[in-house]
């Protein structure tokens, strides 16, 4: 492996940003400024794709910014786990800017400017978390999400949306002052450095004698301080911010916010404690168990969840905690199969808050029980909810199956029936909370109200720009499953070493 | 003597022009007529002077603890009293921070002071010279004599332009600072008589013996303790910040507060050394509490500039803390949090100002919803209030994780309960900042029909945003936040070699030498380890 220094992987995060300052100026000109924010959009996925190949041969790319201290310096890092990263988030954020355009002018939506600097700035520093080169890095990154997401959550600024953002920015900034600053300072004492071994998985960055004690609490304190990632019981924030508008559930709380809490963990877990050390203090499974209770319980919850949007957060939750696990069992196989869900994941997620929306927009109905009969109004967008829920489940396939497939393998690699027990347990939750919704669209009685209507929904030019997203979304969440070879490989570059 | 100076050698005394411009600066104002030629005068001399102290940034020697810049003249043979002036790398800052924020003074009272204009520029200037002749003094009757000298100009500030209870505010500012500076005098003089000399870095390579050093330590400790402001001496600071006009709010929290974590690392410290590491476990503890209770009790506050006094408090702890964990990275830090301080709350004070101008009222609740109307003013404000949290990228981030460094390193249970101090810290300005830019409560603000305290009436009924005058103080302020945050290293490579020296003396003075030894904390089983763990 060979490490390139260059100043280019700069580009990836400056555009987002630069996109921010220019939809900020252009504000007064709607289609100007809903432009930009997509072509801003596209140039950031093509300068990730662009790194691909480097990446793909076994080489990282690296370039240092600032030093604050010795060890302590801003410092990008593009190795393959980022790349996974910053592809499905850049990539996805070109369809989501896209149904934007069509969801904030379908609603009418006030504070449209502001809206798409934050959203813009929110993927510029998600892509920001995914380069980091070392804890600091990541840390500066996540805090900037945070901050950037919180007048989105509160979009709306009604009680609802103030109470949300409070929620979301106590639990974010808590739990990062309280539980990440303490671990970061304690990892720079025991190593005099914050910088990730990205090279080796297995070694971290502790010398060998640091007490394992205080490395355990170090883990713990990390492990608690990316509140992000949903995992229980710092998970509450999570629901309450889908006051926020569908867009910025999609793609934030789907793709980038809550996925840089969970990339972040797997970033420590790989790159700072190594699985080594989470193996033999047994951390590793600790965290495995611990998070299979998020798996379980969140599913059931969402079961009792009527309110689509909120089925979907709390299926985030335990989705979110398939890729901990995956990575907590740190076996070979397991960790590709948490590592591959933050793709598919990512793609199955977002169509299916892209169709939470678009139903919103084009009928008004949030309920599920309201949704009867509208997979005949909405075919498309039913469908594509359809093929991404079969990605939740796990069905072959669609991506979802990959994950559960080489999750599947880590359990009994590890020998562990208990685990294997919650894969199962849970892929039969998944089932009971997504295949209602989808019965109901297609083979439910409509409302009384809607008895009769048949015209299609989908026609309007701006729910075209909802519908057109949500059916590529869809249909990637299968080809993920289909062609997976892209991120495996990716993967393993990772894992082999 | 020579030893520890090195001779000015730029072809003009830059030290002596420092203190001399804004002298007679203010003595020319005297003779000036006009409100608006004052207002210019004062900005003048005040850049002038700044100008004059950047040849201290760039020609500054970072290799040597000596003090340098330094000029020499016999003053008073009799008493063997020199005028002897110079900086070191810990002073320097502090007099680059006076100069650069002085301007800003003049500016942000451009439009809120509306009465005696030339009182007004004179104390400014008075206030700007005695400031920097602490810092500069290398002598300690000099050094008392400007210590006393901010007191008067700050007096006045505060009893003239104050707000309603100025009386009340500035008779407690100057009793409680007036309080600890005679203690400092019972001590220079003992040291006198003790040593026969004034000179500081004399003072600093004598030897005093323990029992003379505890109470060296604790007489200058009560002076620096109440101007920092330490808890339980702090009360003066909230009810001197909420009266002060915003020059003497910005004074006061940029360079004032300074004046007490200076005087611990040019006094305390390297004087009394010994009593330095003896007296460590309670320093530590007050300073636990400083953070604490200045946190929570900003929480509570519906007065801005009360919440900002009380987070003063706060981060003030902070400096002490680092100051007294006796480390490399807890002095750079607590340095650090000195000059970010004075950036960050100075900027904090201006911003407060600025609303103040336009609603008459510090009140969060009637200064709410600022986020429609004033969209710069509330993008400075984000950026300040995240900067006072300590915002990775910001400056008080690095000074905060020096000092949390430094003391997770040393005492990890210190570190522990100063992270409740970052907390709260963030609490505070979210909470601040949520109400002042959104408001989530049924609106208190009436920003249409709002009637003011009767502080002058023109313009105060409509939100106009920032004008030119206050971006530009905003804008300069925010380079350093993210210059500092960023890249703090040239400020770091300044105070370097002479804070390496300073821990030299430490443990050279001390009894207890490992304690101070960098590296060697984990064998810190001495004394104060014990003592600071019998506390938890």
């Amino acid at each position: 492996m060979n490490t390139i220094i260059t100043s280019k992987i700069l580009i990836t995060m400056m555009i987002p940003m630069i996109t921010g300052v220019l939809v900020m100026v252009t504000g007064k000109k709607e289609n100007l400024r809903d432009s930009i924010s997509t072509i801003g959009a596209i140039l950031t996925f093509i300068s990730v794709l662009s790194f691909l190949p480097v990446i793909q041969a076994g080489d990282q790319l690296q370039y240092t910014l600032f030093e604050l201290y010795p060890g302590v310096t801003v410092k990008l890092n593009l190795d393959p786990l980022g790349v996974i990263f910053a592809l499905v988030a850049s990539f996805l954020w070109i369809l989501a800017s896209l149904y934007c355009v069509g969801y904030m002018r379908g609603l009418d939506e006030h504070a449209q400017t502001r809206f798409y600097v934050c959203y813009a700035v929110s993927v510029g520093a998600a892509m920001g978390a995914a380069f980091g080169g070392n804890l600091f890095t990541l840390y500066l990154f996540y805090e900037i999400v945070s901050i950037f997401t919180y007048p989105l959550v509160m979009h709306h600024q009604d009680k609802e949306g103030y109470w949300g953002a409070k929620k979301y920015i106590v639990y974010l900034m808590f739990t990062s002052k309280a539980f990440l600053l303490p671990a970061m300072i304690i990892i720079y004492v025991l190593c005099g450095t914050l910088d990730f071994n990205s090279a080796n998985i297995a070694q971290g960055i502790f010398p060998p004698d640091a007490d394992r004690f205080v490395v355990g609490i170090a883990y713990l304190l990390c492990f608690f301080g990316f509140a992000k990632a949903g995992v229980m019981p710092l998970h509450n924030w999570l629901p309450d911010a889908m006051v926020a508008p569908t867009p910025v559930s999609a793609l934030l709380h789907a793709v980038v916010v809550v996925k840089v809490g969970v990339f972040s963990i797997c970033r420590v877990m790989l790159s700072i404690f190594g699985t080594d050390i989470l193996n033999e203090t047994g951390l590793g499974l600790m965290t495995a168990y611990f998070v299979s209770f998020t798996i379980l319980t969140a599913s059931v919850i969402a079961l009792t969840k009527t309110n689509l949007k909120a089925r979907l957060a709390y299926s985030t939750v335990s989705q979110l905690s398939y890729i901990i696990l995956g990575v907590a069992m740190l076996t070979p196989n397991s960790i590709t199969g948490g590592l591959i869900h933050i793709a598919n994941h990512a793609f199955a997620k977002i169509t299916l808050f892209f169709a939470a929306g678009c139903i919103f927009v084009a009928s008004g109905k949030k309920d599920i029980s309201e949704m009867g009969g509208l997979g005949k109004r909405m075919p498309w967008t039913m469908v594509a909810f359809g093929l991404a829920s079969l990605g939740m489940i796990g069905v072959p396939p669609v991506g979802g199956f990959v994950t559960k497939w080489y999750l599947a393998l880590g359990t009994i690699d590890l020998h562990n029936w208990i685990l294997l027990t919650v894969l199962l347990a849970s892929s039969l939750l998944n089932a009971g909370y997504f295949v209602p919704v989808v019965l109901k669209a297609f083979f439910g009685k409509p409302l009384p109200a809607d008895e009769g209507l048949t015209s299609s929904l989908e026609g309007k030019p701006l729910i075209m720009f909802m519908v057109v997203p949500l059916v590529i979304t869809g249909i990637l969440s299968v080809l993920v499953g289909v062609y997976p070879t892209l991120f495996l490989d990716l993967i393993n570059l990772m894992v082999k070493s | 003597m020579e030893n520890y100076l090195i001779l000015n050698t730029l072809n003009y005394p830059i030290l002596s022009l420092l203190l001399i411009v804004p002298a007679v600066g203010a003595l020319v104002a005297m003779f000036l007529r006009g409100e608006t030629l004052l207002k210019f005068w004062g900005l003048a001399v005040t850049l002038v002077t700044a100008l004059i102290s950047l040849p201290l940034w760039t020609r500054f020697d970072q290799t040597t603890a000596k003090y340098q810049f330094v000029e020499l003249r016999h003053w008073f043979p009799a008493l063997d009293l020199d005028f002897v002036v110079g900086v070191d790398g810990i002073s320097v800052l502090l007099v680059l921070l006076t100069t650069l924020v002085m301007p800003l003074c003049v500016l942000c009272s451009w439009t809120y002071i509306k009465t005696r204009w030339k009182e007004f520029i004179i104390v400014t200037l008075l206030m700007e010279t005695a400031m920097l002749g602490v810092f500069v003094s290398l002598n300690t009757v000099l050094f008392w004599i400007f210590w006393e000298g901010m007191l008067v100009p700050m007096y006045l500030i505060i009893a003239i332009w104050g707000g309603a209870r100025k009386d009340y505010a500035s008779i407690k500012f100057f009793l409680y600072t007036f309080c600890g500076s005679i203690f400092l005098l019972v001590a220079i003089v003992s040291m006198y008589i003790k040593t026969g000399t004034f000179f500081i870095p004399d003072l600093m390579a004598h030897d005093f013996g323990f029992s003379y050093q505890v109470w060296i330590f604790l007489a200058c400790a009560l002076g620096f303790a109440i101007k920092m402001p330490m808890f339980p001496f702090h009360t003066w600071l909230p009810a001197a910040h909420v009266e002060a006009p915003v020059a003497g709010s910005v004074i006061l929290a940029s360079i004032l507060l300074k004046m007490g974590g200076y005087g611990f690392l040019r006094f305390c410290l390297p004087m009394a050394p010994a009593a330095t590491v003896y007296f460590v476990p309670l320093l530590l503890v007050m300073s636990l509490i400083s953070i604490v209770v200045g946190g929570y009790l900003a929480l509570g506050q519906s007065d801005i500039k009360k919440l900002i006094a009380y987070s003063s408090v706060g981060h003030m702890g902070f400096v002490t803390l680092g100051i007294f964990l006796l480390n490399d990275a807890g002095i750079k830090g607590a340095m650090l949090q000195m000059i970010n301080h004075g950036v960050t709350t100075g900027a904090l004070f201006i911003l407060i100002g600025i609303i103040y101008e336009r609603t008459h009222s510090r009140e969060i609740a009637d200064n709410s919803k600022l986020g429609m109307f004033m969209p710069i003013y509330v993008t400075f404000l984000g950026i300040f209030s995240l900067s006072s949290l300590a915002f990775p990228g910001t400056n008080s981030f690095v000074g905060e994780f020096l000092v949390l460094f430094g003391a997770f390193d040393k005492y990890p249970l210190v570190g522990a309960v100063s992270i409740l101090g970052a907390i709260l810290a963030a609490a505070y300005m979210l909470r601040l900042m949520q109400k002042m830019v959104w408001d989530d409560s049924d609106g208190h603000a009436h920003h249409g029909d709002d009637h003011g305290d009767g502080h002058g009436d023109e313009g105060g009924h409509t939100l106009f945003d920032c004008n030119v005058r206050e971006f530009v103080q905003l804008a300069f302020l925010t380079v350093f936040v993210f210059w500092i945050g960023l890249h703090p290293t040239p400020l770091l490579d300044m105070m370097d070699s002479s804070i390496a020296h300073l821990l030299h003396q430490i443990e050279a003075g001390s009894v207890m030498p490992e304690a101070v030894h960098h590296g060697e904390s984990h064998a810190l089983l001495n004394n104060a380890g014990t003592w600071i763990k019998n506390l938890f």
